[in-house]
């Protein structure tokens, strides 16, 4: 990339690793399922929406790497970053819990990129803009799979509603944060490369509530949040996460294939 | 993982005019099979947005990926450097292209018959439609029986751009072409 000479925007690096870093949790958690999902279509439905996070992952980290401008490609921010050094709002680090906590997680991020991507198709900044292009057919996609879920599961049996019920319970307080602007969201609204936050939560609290409704689940309160992923103050799961992500690269420095 | 190219491809290359080169291009890349679909070539999906030759005289062919996570975009990446090698063009690059983003809209009309013959049911709706993706299922016709008394099995198949579907009236399972 083109940057003046030292400067490097900083505010750009860290929002690219915040939308790269949420895809590339997620899509590493969806991982874990494969194998032991509750039908082989499942397998392969959550196979893919993880490969398309781990794309889109891909995209972003590569950009956030150029613009770095430190000779970090898309591989070393993956494999060789600190827990620290991840910015993903922690909603996506949460275990997947059995199939109906996975779904209620995956709904709740996919309406949220789904929102985020739409509007950033408009962004001034190009690169960003391409990717959300690329990357909202495929969100559609996945939250067509997930509300699919959470509908049957919600508006299924006495035992699969409580269960979904619980898991949105569970999940709900961690979506505070992904609508949580602080300075340097607002800076990207205000250059136009991010869309104001305050926007993609009335898109996707219109959403969410149309989804709910129809999985007859019951909306809870928002909490006011002590989460501050998109800061690098991760929860607990994080590390596992990462252990297990970047378990070769660590033991085997460089290994390619 | 760059491509070097032996010095007797760069002479080849040296007699033709720009036109012959592209017009080369276009046939090598007509030949290169989808490696998850092999009934067609990566030319029928339309995923080479362009070839032309750049000042500098290499050629360049922009190159768009499906999804942004098909493991087959690096297969087939280089299955278009190894024809271009093979059909001793010259230099040249291949230029990933995001933006505007692949559409299956883009699918060639004999790139639609080919995987109508192999089983797969194209895509039937418009991009303007998208959209519609968020809504219920629309009508589906089995590839083998005609009928529309079909049924969604899975949202996703054995790839990413493929959905399980199942007839209800010859009992067949068949795969659909995602519109995207």
């Amino acid at each position: 990339m083109s940057v003046d000479a030292g400067k490097v925007d900083a505010d750009l690096v860290r929002y690219v690793l915040r939308l790269g870093d949420l895809s590339l949790i997620l899509g590493q958690r969806l991982g874990e399922w494969v194998g032991h999902s509750p039908a082989l279509e499942e397998d392969l439905g959550l196979a893919n929406i993880a490969l398309d996070m781990i794309g889109q992952a891909r995209l972003l980290l590569s950009y956030a790497g150029e613009i770095e401008g430190r000779g970090r490609d898309e591989d070393q921010l993956a494999y060789l970053r600190e827990q620290g050094a991840f910015f993903n709002a922690i909603l996506a680090e949460q275990p997947n819990g059995d199939f109906g906590q996975t779904i209620v997680r995956q709904v709740l991020i996919d309406a949220f990129q789904l929102e985020l991507y739409e509007r950033m198709t408009a962004s001034r900044d190009e690169r960003l803009a391409a990717i959300a292009a690329k990357a909202v057919k495929e969100v559609r996609y996945h939250l067509r799979y997930s509300s699919g879920w959470l509908v049957r599961l919600g508006d299924g049996t006495d035992e699969s509603h409580a269960r979904v019920q619980s898991a949105l319970d569970l999940l709900w307080p961690y979506t505070v944060e992904l609508f949580a602007a602080d300075e340097v969201d607002l800076r990207m609204a205000e250059r136009g490369i991010g869309p104001p936050l305050a926007n993609v939560y009335a898109g996707w609290s219109a959403r969410i509530d149309a989804i709910l409704s129809e999985a007859t689940l019951r909306r809870p309160a928002d909490r006011p949040h002590a989460w501050h992923g998109k800061r690098g103050q991760h929860s607990e799961h994080l590390g596992y996460v990462l252990a297990e992500m970047q378990y070769l690269q660590r033991t085997y420095p460089d290994a390619r294939w | 993982m760059s491509a070097v190219l032996p010095r007797t491809v760069d002479r080849l290359a040296a007699g033709r005019t720009d036109a012959a080169r592209i017009a080369a291009a276009w046939r090598a890349l007509a030949l290169v099979e989808d490696p998850e679909i092999p009934a067609l070539s990566i030319v029928d999906l339309g995923l080479i947005r362009f070839v032309n030759v750049k000042p500098n005289g290499y050629l360049e062919v922009g190159l768009s990926p499906t999804y942004v996570g098909c493991p087959a975009t690096e297969v087939i990446r280089q299955s278009v450097r190894d024809a271009l090698s093979q059909a001793a063009l010259g230099d040249f690059d291949v230029t990933n292209v995001l933006s505007p983003a692949w559409s299956s809209d883009w699918i060639t009309p004999e790139g639609r018959d080919k995987l109508h013959a192999y089983g797969i049911v194209p895509p039937e709706r418009s991009v303007s439609n998208m959209r519609d993706v968020l809504r219920k299922n629309l009508p589906v016709v089995c590839p083998r029986c005609g009928s529309v008394e079909t049924e969604t099995v899975s949202e996703f198949g054995s790839t990413p751009c493929k959905a399980l579907h199942r007839c209800r009236t010859c009992l067949e399972p068949f795969e659909y072409f995602k519109c995207i």
